[in-house]
This record gives C-alpha cells, structure tokens and sequence, in this order.
C-alpha cells in the first residue's frame, strides 16, 4: 500500500539533500577570509539606513486571502473531474449542474472583488 | 521493522521535534517555517493512515496557502517589534494543568484500546475511503448540500475579506 508512495519519498529525499548540499557546499569548499568591511551589508556604498523589516502594506493580505479562498475552490474540483465520467453515466447532467452552481456561487465573489477594485494596485 | 512502522517513526518523530522548535523560536519567521515542516510530516502522517487525498491537500492548502497567509500576517504586524505587553500571573500554571490534562486524556485512551485487536479486522474499506475517488464519488452524491454550503462560505469569506482590507487603505 504504502509502496506505491516511494518515489514520492524519494524525491522528497533527493530535494532535502539536494538543497543542503547547494546550501553548505559554498561554506564548506570555499575560502573564508571575513573582513568588517565585507560582512556588512552592501548598499549602494551608502551604510544601511534602518530596519529591513518595514510593515507592508494590508493589500498583500487581500491577495492572499483571495489566493487561499480559490485554492481551495481548485481542491473541490480535483475529486470531481476524477469521477465526473462514471458519475455522469450512474445520476446524469446533475453531477455537473452542481459543481457549475458551486463554481457560479464562487464567481459572483470573483466579481464582487471586481467590481470593488480589489485587484487595482493602487 | 515494517516500512510504515519506520515512516511513522520518521514522520512523528519530525512533527514532535518541528512543533517543539516552533513554540519555542524568539524569531516569528522561524517559528512559522518549523510549523511548515510539522504540516507537511503531518501530511506524511496522513498519508499512514490511507487518507492519501487529505494527506495532498494539507500540503496544498496548510502547507501552502495557510502558510502564505500566516507569513503575510507576519509581513503585516511585526511582531518582533512589539514588547509582551502584559504578564498574565498564572499563566504558567494553568497551561501546565491544560498539558497534563491532554496528556492524561490521551495516555488513558492509549492505554485503554487494545492495539493488538484491530490488526485482524479487515481494513480494505478504510484503505478506499481515503482515495480521491471514493471522495469524489461520495461528496458529489451523498454529501451534495454541504458541499454547496461550503461554496456560500467560501464566498462569504471573499466578502468579507475585501469589506475588511479596502477600508483600510481607501
């Protein structure tokens, strides 16, 4: 059973190893001569003003938010098309009538978000 | 040592470590990237116990989307930036009484089932269950109205985030 799922592990496997060799590799086989000068942050010659780390703005939060409501619209739609064909033939148009008032239901907040200039990047 | 004893072991093992280091990180951002690691052993875990179509979509949705919005948040409050504003006296006291109660519960649950009694019984229904198809077949005819209802919920949350984000910036 859970055999079938070994590639997936293996390739888990190969990616984790993959970027630790990618990451250390540079700090283990490369020359380290640190200087004041070459630690510090380069920017522009200027010495850095401030902290990185400024408040962004809440417009980020709403594409992101919208980004999780339709990612979760798509998970809805995989079982679906995976059984639409033996569906359809067992009950008929009425496996795709709902899934199209479900995907309308959730258009109408598409449009809604239109409308309202949520995706204007002003 | 069976496979799935070993990637159960693995997978627990992963998701009890990363869930420690993530309580326990000074640095949000940090604690944010281990709670990506304990989701996604989660998923691994998930994948155990034959719910494969669950175990894809915690990676999917928790792992990714879930966690795009946590580091969002984080973008958005700074949190490093605030100081613990109040010590709520006791505090520790009663998440130590909450802990050793969940632990009592779950030990006693442990121990009380028998672990050896259900290897006989016959799991090829829970093996199927967890599949994309019988989800698929299951959702679209039996469970049709909350499937719906989930829609309207999606949508009300569409609303409601655009209602609470443009305010602030108009």
């Amino acid at each position: 059973m859970i055999e079938q799922y070994i590639p997936v592990f293996l390739v888990i496997a190969f990616a984790i190893v993959f970027a630790v060799l990618v990451v250390f590799s540079s700090k283990l086989l490369g020359p380290q001569r640190p200087t004041p000068e070459k630690l510090s942050t380069y920017e522009s010659g200027m010495k850095p003003v401030g902290s990185t780390h400024e408040r962004v703005s809440v417009k980020y939060y709403l594409v992101a938010m919208l980004f999780i409501i339709f990612d979760l619209e798509v998970i809805f739609v995989y079982p679906w098309a995976v059984k639409f064909r033996i569906l359809y033939n067992e009950i008929g148009t009425s496996v795709f009538v709902s899934m199209l008032i479900f995907l309308i239901v959730l258009e109408l907040g598409y449009l809604y978000v239109y409308k309202k200039g949520g995706f204007k990047w002003e | 040592m069976s496979l799935e004893l070993f990637l159960f072991l693995v997978f627990a093992a992963v998701a009890a470590v990363s869930g420690i280091l993530m309580i326990t990180r000074s640095e949000v951002v940090m604690a944010a990237l281990f709670l990506i690691l304990n989701l996604a052993s989660l998923a691994g875990l998930y994948l155990l116990l034959n719910a494969q179509f669950i175990a894809v979509v915690q990676v999917i949705v928790y792992a990714g989307a879930i966690m795009v919005l946590f580091l969002f948040v984080i973008m958005l409050l700074r949190p490093e930036h605030e100081k613990i504003v109040t010590k709520i006296s006791g505090i520790r006291t009663f998440a130590f009484i909450i802990a050793a109660l969940v632990f009592v519960q779950l030990a006693y649950v442990i121990l009380k089932s028998h672990p050896g009694s259900a290897l006989n019984s016959d799991v090829t229904a829970s093996v199927n269950a967890g599949t994309v198809e019988s989800i698929g077949t299951e959702l679209y005819t039996n469970y049709i109205l909350p499937f719906e209802a989930a829609g309207f919920l999606l949508l009300a949350a569409t609303i409601g985030a655009v209602v609470l984000a443009k305010r602030k910036f108009e």
